[in-house]
């Protein structure tokens, strides 16, 4: 019977991972296409490479998409992580639900509404306290982090609950401060999933278009809100070119956190 | 070993004497930093999450105005000694008596609904074979799947852009075989939405079926064999109620963030194609209604929470039906 649906199982496979990668293929290839019309081939050549790095516009936006990113993702590090820690390993405490439904909730929700709601909370801010003065890379950033850190706890999490925790109770044991076991012990142990975590929120920050679109303000345009300003208006050879060099930076830091994830597996079950 | 450790004594004879009265749990897990861990990101998420969907449902009741910020204050007081509170209802009549905002409401529904099926379909087989291939080649096939989720998801629309046009890549496939005459007009039709989905939210569907399904006890489907069960016989009898936990959580983490998306819809489908999270931004940004658009929000998180709700009324009855069984 197995040997019968092999060749059913190849076929498959091959379907859809040519459905998942052949968008992707068609974006890098197209990108290399000497034509301004992008879908119709006009030679090769790599003079949207160059175009991209005279366009003023996009390079500041990226700059502000890049320092939005840094910052999201370090906070949502330390906030998801504390938030995973709360959960895995300080048993039963009042709040305990709460911080669970707050850790999930934002993961379900509609961009369009965190995007909304984050907006009118700074306004209602401004008009009480008279901060935040003015809309900008901060109010995106807090805004990220609130998405972002959800997904950090959900990494860091599934990571704390495959761990072992009798080497954090042994030292414990002996004596150790719960500070110095975290620093000494859970740290260096969860590292490669505060490592994935802090990738996986950098590039959901670096990616988002509608919580960034309502909390920006003038003058803090970020990458995907000028992406998105251009792509309305049709196809260009230059977005092609921007989606490859990002996509390319994103295999490459993936495939990295992959090995050391999969070299400090293998150095557990050793 | 020379010079005595004072303070280390010190320590350890305290800690017996916690040990001896039972209160030790307590002195390691040191409320002071207890409070630390667990208050930070209660903190941050009560004030930059829980605070703001009030303050959504507060706006909801105002009325737009012309003024900066472009709403009421649901609070006046004409006078020293009254304070009036105006809750405007009319965002919610408009959102129940225009028709132009239910058949968004039903389509969202529905867009989402068949996108979702459609996900499955495709996902389901993927998923299969993925759990059958050998552990090392299950690693690196379920992170293939992973990789293009982690590429932002509006290049990943705009790719289906080019790859749907009248002049794309597809029709001319399809013109080249000579399977169509003419191009089909795909992009900027509900089609072209149903395909960003299915292609954005794939690995949603994947990841928990393979983890269901990679469970699945293989000598099942060879007693089920042995008894003379046919193969698809044995996959629909048997396959697909075990993994009914999988379909059914990969089914609720595509259809909810599917409901209120607004890239998909916005790049791929046309003038026509109605959904909520879409008419938000519209009314938000193009309107500047603020209260409606609130109004709006309201209300999709209303359409979200009931299906969540559902969701948990079903595993708990699942989890109570198979507790009986035992």
């Amino acid at each position: 019977m197995k040997r019968s649906t092999a060749p059913a199982m190849l076929g498959v496979l091959m379907f859809g991972y040519a459905f998942l990668y052949l968008p992707i293929l068609s974006l890098i290839l197209y990108s290399f296409n000497a034509s301004k019309l992008v879908t119709v081939w006009g030679g090769f050549s790599t003079r949207w490479y160059g175009a991209l790095l005279q366009n003023e516009a996009l390079l500041s936006a990226l700059q502000n998409s890049l320092i939005v990113a840094f910052l999201s993702a370090t906070l949502a590090v330390v906030i998801g992580t504390a938030a995973a820690l709360g959960l895995t390993r300080l048993g039963r405490f009042r709040g305990r639900t709460l911080l669970s439904v707050l850790t999930t909730t934002p993961l379900v929700m509609p961009e369009v509404m965190l995007g909304l709601s984050a907006l009118l909370l700074f306004v209602t801010l401004q008009q009480l306290f008279g901060w935040p003065h003015q809309r900008g890379i901060v109010t995106i950033t807090i805004a990220h982090v609130v998405l972002c850190s959800c997904y950090v706890t959900v990494i860091v999490q599934s990571r704390l609950r495959q761990m072992d925790d009798s080497l954090e109770e042994a030292a414990m044991d002996l004596g150790a401060r719960p500070w110095k076991v975290f620093f000494l012990i859970t740290l260096p142990l969860i590292a490669p999933a505060l490592l994935a975590g802090w990738l996986l929120a950098f590039t959901l920050s670096l990616d988002d278009l509608v919580v960034a679109s309502f909390t920006s303000g003038p003058g803090a345009t970020t990458l995907p809100m000028e992406v998105y300003s251009r792509v309305r208006l049709g196809l260009s050879p230059e977005i092609n070119a921007l989606a490859t060099l990002i996509i390319g930076f994103v295999s490459i830091a993936l495939m990295a956190t992959w090995a050391i994830y999969r070299r400090q597996d293998r150095k557990l079950t050793d | 070993m020379s010079s005595t450790n004072w303070p280390q004594l010190w320590f350890d004879f305290i800690r017996q004497l916690f040990r001896r009265f039972g209160v030790l749990k307590q002195q390691v897990h040191s409320p002071r930093g207890r409070y630390l861990v667990v208050g930070l990101p209660l903190l941050f998420l009560g004030l930059f999450f829980l605070v703001p969907l009030l303050i959504v449902l507060k706006i909801s009741f105002a009325t737009a105005d012309m003024t900066q910020p472009p709403y009421t204050d649901l609070l006046s007081q004409p006078d020293e000694s009254t304070l009036t509170l105006t809750l405007n209802l009319a965002n919610y009549q408009l959102l129940w008596e225009d028709p132009l905002y239910w058949s968004a409401f039903v389509s969202s529904l529905e867009i989402a609904g068949i996108s979702t099926l459609l996900t499955l379909l495709i996902g389901y087989p993927l998923a299969y074979a993925i759990a059958r291939a050998a552990r090392e080649l299950r690693l690196i096939l379920l992170l293939l799947v992973v990789l293009p989720f982690w590429t932002s998801s509006l290049l990943r629309t705009y790719a289906w852009m080019g790859i749907l046009k009248d002049t794309g890549p597809l029709n001319q496939l399809l013109l080249g075989l000579g399977l169509i005459d003419t191009p089909l007009a795909i992009l900027n039709t509900d089609v072209a939405v149903y395909i960003g989905i299915v292609y954005n939210y794939l690995p949603f569907m994947v990841l928990p079926l393979v983890a269901n399904l990679v469970r699945l006890d293989p000598a099942l489907l060879e007693a089920a064999a042995d008894l003379g069960a046919k193969p698809w016989v044995a996959f629909f009898r048997i396959t697909v109620p075990l993994s009914m936990p999988g379909i059914i959580a990969g089914s609720m983490l595509v259809f909810i963030p599917a409901l209120g998306e607004f890239v998909i819809p916005d790049l791929l489908g046309g003038p026509d194609t109605l959904m909520i999270g879409r008419l938000l931004w519209t009314e938000f940004f193009s309107n500047t209604d603020w209260p409606l658009a609130s109004a709006v929000a309201i209300v999709m998180l209303l359409l979200i929470v009931l299906p969540l709700v559902l969701f948990e009324y079903v595993q708990t009855r699942e989890f109570g039906r198979t507790e009986d069984a035992r």
